[in-house]
């Protein structure tokens, strides 16, 4: 299994991409925690329950993507600046399909 | 004035635990904690999840580990400021500390251990022009006193369990409740969204959806909410906007009290879990150091060894041994005592 590539765009307006692996039960939120990529404690509050809507991010690539469950779709319907293209990263789990996946973080709440 | 040993500030699972280690070496807790009931996130967020990795427990819901914690420290009485958040803390000549929180409720203690978890939990506010001016003269996060609106016109916000729920009570209350939800479905509880259902049908509950309020009117206190409902824009008048999207924790006023701060965790050293200021400690998801991993296992180690040096510091130069509870007990606050029945099983030869 190797390793896949995201876009990231942070919440100051910067992109990265980093490298993610497929085999660690990682879901995107654990990844942009991992590289920093958002201040702690201002992401993935609820511990990726899809509780907190900290980890909601923008996916601007057409990459196959898990479909939303009950959870995450009740918690995007009571947060703020959600859009079409809103996800709650906490609930995407690292793919072979996620490769060059481009996502930009929501701002802070 | 309430007056104790350790004061502990945050009544989740490594709060909870603290009044057990510091009840065996004889000293009191108080705990304040800003949600109205013990247990912090586990019972606030998650009560019905199971947790996995608390160590002999294959599996434990959230909400039954912090009931079990609660009876575990039952014995050594410890005392509770609840539904009030602690917002300034004032260092006392002898090195003693007192802390007032948001209602004025005052705490003296010489030991303060902050066990805030990721702070404490404030409703997550919409984003609308203005809503700050309109905070309690009319835009309320909480509802308090349900009879505050009698036979006034409501506007709730929100899909969750708690807008539901206010709205089916205030139906009978106000003179006209409006429920609005950016979506056609609610995520609360089936029967409550049946009830909502059947309540609109008879015209108690006036249902809004899918909408969303976009302003607030008013001079002095809320007089009216504007609506976008697709491309229609509705006017509602309102004595009173609640909006009720969930909680959200923050640091909060803890930031401000000259603690070191790093990552929006307070910095520890590893001996103790004591801060840059002498006689506060941090404990468990609160604290950062070099290895830090935010697990409730690691803020009960915390909390032990926070307990063993507060105990040095109240007690200076009484010696003490760490006992095992196995073998001598544990001596309640209330009088009773909890002991293994004596009896040699094997003997180490």
């Amino acid at each position: 299994m190797e390793d896949v590539t995201l876009h990231i765009t942070d919440r100051e307006g910067k992109k990265h991409s980093v490298l993610a692996p497929t085999d660690m039960a990682m879901n995107i939120m654990e990844v942009i925690r991992s590289y920093e990529l958002a201040p702690e404690g201002t992401i993935g509050i609820c511990g990726g329950m899809a509780m907190c809507a900290s980890c909601q991010c923008y996916v601007n690539s057409d990459n196959e993507i898990n479909a939303m469950e009950d959870e995450e779709d009740a918690m995007l319907s009571e947060a703020f600046n959600v859009k079409d293209n809103s996800r709650l990263s906490c609930q995407i789990p690292i793919t072979d399909a996620l490769h060059n996946l481009e996502i930009e973080l929501a701002p802070e709440v | 004035m309430i007056k104790t040993d350790i004061l502990i500030i945050g009544a989740g699972p490594t709060g909870l635990f603290t009044v057990f280690e510091a009840g065996l070496l004889k000293l009191k807790c108080h705990l304040i904690d800003a949600l109205p009931q013990p247990g912090g996130q586990c019972s606030e967020l998650y009560p019905k999840k199971p947790i996995y990795d608390i160590p002999g427990f294959p599996e434990i819901l959230a909400g039954d580990l912090t009931g079990n914690l609660l009876e575990q420290g039952k014995q050594f009485q410890p005392g509770f400021t609840l539904g009030e958040r602690a917002e300034t803390i004032e260092k006392q000549e002898d090195g003693s500390f007192i802390v007032t929180t948001n209602k004025g409720t005052k705490h003296h203690a010489p030991i303060v251990a902050i066990a805030g978890g990721l702070g404490s939990f404030e409703p997550r506010k919409p984003k609308l022009e203005g809503i700050e001016k309109y905070e309690d003269k009319g835009v309320n996060y909480f509802i308090k006193d349900p009879e505050v609106y009698r036979d006034k016109k409501v506007v709730i916000a929100g899909g969750g369990d708690s807008a539901l729920d206010w709205s089916i009570f205030l139906a009978d209350v106000a003179s006209e409740v409006t429920l609005v939800h950016r979506r056609n479905e609610f995520r609360g509880a089936l029967d409550s969204v049946e009830k909502v259902q059947e309540l609109k049908l008879f015209n108690k509950i006036n249902l809004i959806t899918p909408a969303e309020v976009i302003s607030l009117k008013g001079e002095n206190h809320i007089e009216g909410v504007t609506l976008s409902k697709g491309d229609e824009v509705i006017e509602l008048e309102a004595d009173y906007f609640i909006p009720l999207f969930g909680l959200s924790p923050k640091l909060g006023p803890i930031g401000d009290w000259g603690l070191e701060i790093e990552k929006n965790a307070i910095k520890v050293n590893t001996v103790d879990y004591q801060t840059n200021i002498d006689g506060i400690f941090a404990i468990g998801d609160v604290n950062t150091y070099e290895g830090k991993l935010k697990l409730i296992l690691c803020g009960f180690h915390e909390a032990t060894l926070m307990c063993q040096s507060a105990y040095k510091i109240l007690n200076p130069g009484k010696k003490f041994v760490l006992k095992y509870t196995t073998v001598s007990g544990i001596d309640g606050f209330d009088g009773t005592r909890k002991e293994s029945p004596k009896a040699v099983v094997k003997a180490i030869v």
